[in-house]
């Protein structure tokens, strides 16, 4: 009995083929509006950014995670994947699929730009390399770039926007018109299953990157780079290649998020985004496949409900106490939540990064040892017993 | 006599006042395995340097392979001209496998400096990874090949990097004290590993402080002493000269 | 002429500031070999430091407005006042100076609670790690300054005799428009003698010798059996002082808000990089030329020439010092990569 169930654990545990992975993974993500549902984490909104977030995480797990190199600049091709979306729309078209194309060229030609420049460092000086970048970023969109990105107002969509192609082809209706792929509006669910459809081509295409010899190269950077040269690699393309991708992820996620709401701005490019960015990446497991998305759905879903708990709300949660037992906890309580969300953010940062710097991935894992070898250690001693 | 795989010609080099090398001239023959020995601060390291690129020498010349070049290379063109090197202390790729490992300088062979190969899958990859088993096989190492390399000991790092050098057939290797710090037993089987390599017919250079691991597998060997080479010859031939013995050796029976 | 004279002072100014913090910086990461991104939030402890004790000297009662007499009309009289009367108002005024005697002692407190609480324990882990938990760090400190002040600008006057302009343009003659703030010109100043005697402390005491050799080779000094680990928690101590009391002056040249300490963190770090990492020389000289930098870059000729170039002027240089100098202006070699 034991034995049979160690033996399913295994199995569960094996390492998949490309194929079982990946249909196991867009069963998983398509049906999120159904598991997700008694923990009250159904609702569209919600539901785009994880799938949104996940792409970006996914991405930028691909820099971090194989090749070791923190940049805290990504959150600039968000932000750039989500101006060129929104000026898709009001240049030509209120088709996602062009905005989404241009947005991840786009920022894939700045990313090898920054990249190029940063990857001449390693260490802390490509950190701060990139960091300087995206300040830069930050900084002209509220200046000089204005025509561009609308300074602080940020950049939407108008009536008189010109939209040639749409334009062209039908007479523009009254009011704003809203995203749409070949006549299917990009609101609630369907925005939800359309981006969705996006992270599972989106986590192929990583997955492949992780199983192929590129990825087992960058890995080799990771740990070694002094070796990886005289190993006959040429490192800086690579890394610059590695740059790029996650640069292209972050890219298209921008698009999806001005996709689901045609809305760009500046503050997206904070260099705390990428800090939050980074964060979800090192909770679920920095360089394991899922473990990005696991903690892109807990970050957010923790956003979600913490940011929306407010005094009411706790003191109908702790009205079981007595008054004066409610009031001491809502007092305890109210600094962590709502406005407070980033400072229960940070708290949960630091508890990550000092007791599990491998995030839960590798929590699972030696949970998972523990258990199976416990297991082995039962039914060893019941063999004895008998 | 064949053509040299690596030459060096007239080769100086030195640091403020210190000439650390004078008018080095070195061949070192096909199929050889050549070991330079010589005091602490006669100038091994700087050689090695000098002959991976790494140092530009003030004068002279170093070309492989019957005339390319050698110095101001960067270290994968030096590699991918089929020159791999094993280090003083074991360089290696501490988080990977000891198979993958083995994997990636057969993968850098293959695909060269920089190749985009994104969507190739690792399981199709039979050929090399079939490769990387047998080369573990021939180190010893078989049955490690899915453990972490950090977690080797220090004889077992050196292995390992010599199997992932020998996976890449170089048309010459060099060893920079393949048994440095290892004990008599991890040492016994080095040697052992050295001459069943040497039977295949790989050019090795292999700077070496341990005699008994000099003499076991070199075909040459040449002596350096402050700088300079003071003689070069046969195992038999540097035992029995007095210049050597005097310099090195200080008089002592070998 | 007196324009750019103006920009050189506010440079100077910036300068200043961006060095007192650099300076910490770069001295924390060449003795304990630690990323500190909380050090900005040390800059903004010291800054609400002086907010905190001005709020104090002005805790306030409620009285009848004695100006007022068809109604009764309420109006706050801090107790010090009507305790002390003049001299008590006296004090008010003078509560950013006065509150540097409160801030040193906390922030060597705060300091010394986050080396032995936190830093010390990620001595041996890797940068990336380093700079995330004190990133996360950061955001704790800057949360918790956000709940009790809230998120708007404090306003926190410099003592009304030095609250005007000094007339620099007449004492060396160049007319009377030429006028800065006092109070500048006092952050100068001090700036100026924290930063001398940071210096003679390190070159002047053997503390300080110890702490530079730990700087140039921190296991030689531990081999000579010297307890660097102590050494290393005052240094973190220093710092936070230093921070603090930087950011504790800068609170009536610009009002402080929760997220100062970012936005002084990133210049800083870019000030040290540029600066080479560890070299405290190297952070100094830099803070001051890239305040100088900026300053000048904002004046208008520039930045009709160059649009935009003021808000990037930093991060440019940056980039090209880090490209052209890896280590910076006076790094070494090694360190951080």
């Amino acid at each position: 009995m034991m034995n049979s169930i160690k033996q399913q654990l295994m199995n569960l545990f094996k390492k998949q083929s490309d194929l079982t992975t990946i249909l196991l993974f867009a069963a998983g993500v398509l049906t999120m509006p159904i598991w997700l549902d008694p923990i009250g984490a159904n609702y569209p909104d919600l539901l785009q950014k994880f799938v949104i977030f996940g792409i970006f995480a996914v991405g930028y797990n691909i820099l971090f995670g194989l090749t070791g190199y923190l940049s805290f600049g990504h959150a600039v091709f968000l932000g750039v994947g989500s101006y060129t979306a929104v000026w898709s729309f009001k240049l030509f078209t209120m088709n996602v699929l062009p905005a989404m194309l241009f947005a991840t060229l786009i920022s894939g030609l700045i990313a090898a730009a920054i990249g190029f420049v940063s990857m001449r460092r390693s260490g802390i000086y490509f950190s701060i390399l990139t960091l300087a970048f995206a300040q830069m970023f930050y900084n002209l969109a509220y200046s000089v770039l204005i025509p561009i990105t609308n300074g602080e107002t940020g950049l939407q969509l108008r009536m008189h926007d010109i939209r040639i192609i749409d334009n062209y082809f039908s007479d523009p209706a009254p009011g704003l018109p809203s995203t749409e792929l070949f006549g299917m509006s990009m609101n609630g669910y369907s925005g939800f299953y359309f981006c969705a459809v996006v992270l599972i081509l989106a986590f192929y295409v990583a997955m492949k990157i992780f199983r192929s010899p590129f990825g087992m190269k960058l890995k080799a950077i990771k740990s070694n780079q002094h070796r990886m040269r005289y190993t006959g690699s040429d490192t800086r393309p690579y890394l610059i290649t590695a740059f790029i991708i996650s640069g292209m992820f972050a890219g298209l996620a921008g698009a999806l998020l001005a996709v689901t709401d045609p809305l760009a701005g500046a503050e997206r490019m904070q260099w705390t985004a990428s800090g939050e960015v980074i964060l979800m990446t090192i909770l679920g497991g920095v360089g394991t496949l899922f473990g990005p998305l696991l903690g892109v759905g807990i970050i957010k879903y923790l956003e979600n409900i913490f940011s929306t708990i407010n005094e009411s709300v706790l003191q109908q949660f702790f009205s079981f106490l007595p008054q004066w037992g409610e009031n001491f906890m809502v007092a305890i309580v109210s600094p962590f939540v709502g406005d407070g969300w980033h400072l229960t953010l940070g708290i949960l940062f630091m508890i990550i990064i000092i007791f599990l710097p491998g995030g839960l991935m590798e929590g699972f894992q030696k949970i998972k040892k523990r258990y199976l070898t416990k297991g082995v250690k039962d039914s060893e001693s019941t063999t004895k017993q008998e | 006599m064949s053509k040299p795989v690596l030459k060096i010609s007239n080769v100086n080099k030195s640091f403020g006042g210190l000439q650390a090398l004078r008018d080095i001239n070195l061949e070192i023959e096909k199929g050889k395995v050549h070991a330079i020995i010589g005091p602490n601060g006669a100038g091994k390291s700087t050689l090695l340097n000098v002959c991976v690129g790494l140092l530009k020498p003030d004068s002279g010349s170093v070309t492989f392979n019957g005339g390319i070049n050698v110095i101001g290379k960067s270290p994968h063109e030096i590699n991918q001209m089929g020159l791999a090197r094993v280090f003083q202390t074991p360089e290696i790729f501490p988080d990977l496998s000891l198979l993958e490992n083995v994997m990636i300088p057969a993968f850098s062979k293959r695909d060269g400096a920089f190749h985009l190969q994104l969507f190739r899958s690792l399981a199709s990859e039979t050929k090399i990874t079939q490769e990387a088993k047998e080369v573990l096989a021939s180190v010893g190492m078989e049955a490690k090949a899915d453990e972490i390399a950090g977690s080797l000991s220090r004889g077992d790092k050196r292995r390992l990097e010599l199997a992932m050098c020998l996976i890449q057939h170089p048309d010459l290797l060099l060893l920079d004290e393949p048994t440095a710090g290892m004990a008599r037993h991890d040492t016994n089987k080095t040697i052992e590993l050295l001459k069943k390599i040497k039977e295949g017919g790989m050019t090795k250079i292999i700077i070496e402080h341990d005699m008994h691991v000099v003499f076991s597998v070199a075909d040459t060997i040449s002596v350096l002493a402050q700088g300079a080479i003071i003689a070069t010859g046969t195992p038999d031939e540097i035992r029995g000269n007095p210049i050597v013995q005097e310099a090195y050796l200080g008089g002592a029976e070998l | 002429m007196d324009s750019i004279l103006i920009q050189l002072l506010n440079g100077l100014d910036k300068g200043a500031a961006y060095a007192l913090i650099a300076l910490g910086l770069t001295l924390v990461f060449g003795t304990l070999g630690v990323v500190n991104f909380a050090h900005g939030a040390l800059f903004l402890m010291g800054a609400f430091c002086a907010v905190t004790f001005q709020k104090i000297l002005t805790i306030s009662k409620k009285v009848l407005d004695p100006s007022i007499t068809y109604f009764d009309a309420y109006i706050e009289q801090p107790y010090l006042e009507l305790w002390f009367g003049e001299t008590g108002l006296a004090v008010i005024d003078w509560a950013v100076p006065l509150s540097i005697i409160v801030t040193i002692p906390t922030m060597l407190l705060i300091g010394l609670a986050m080396e032995r609480g936190l830093i010390r324990h990620f001595y041996k882990r890797t940068h990336a790690e380093q700079i995330l938990v004190t990133f996360g760090l950061a955001i704790v400190l800057q949360e918790i300054i956000r709940h009790f002040f809230g998120a708007n600008p404090i306003p926190t006057p410099a003592p009304d005799i030095v609250s005007g302009s000094a007339a620099i343009g007449t004492w060396i003659g160049l007319g009377e428009n030429f006028v800065y703030p006092w109070w500048r010109l006092i952050y100068l100043a001090s700036a100026t003698v924290i930063i001398s005697s940071v210096f003679a402390f390190l070159h002047l005491t053997t503390f300080g010798m110890v702490v530079r050799a730990g700087m140039f080779d921190r296991q030689m000094v531990a081999f000579l059996g010297i307890n660097v680990q102590r050494k290393f928690t005052i240094i973190f101590g220093l710092a936070a002082v230093v921070a603090g009391v930087a950011g504790a002056m800068y609170a009536p040249i610009v009002p402080p808000d929760y997220h100062m300490g970012m936005d002084f963190l990133v210049i800083s770090f870019v000030i040290v990089v540029v600066g080479g990492m560890g070299s405290v020389r190297g952070a100094v000289a830099a803070g001051f030329l890239l305040g100088i930098l900026q300053s000048l870059a904002s004046m208008t000729v520039v930045s009709s020439l160059l649009p935009g170039i003021d808000q990037i002027i930093i991060y440019l240089v940056a980039v090209i010092i880090l490209l052209t100098r890896p280590r910076g202006l006076m790094g070494r070699k090694g360190i951080g990569e």
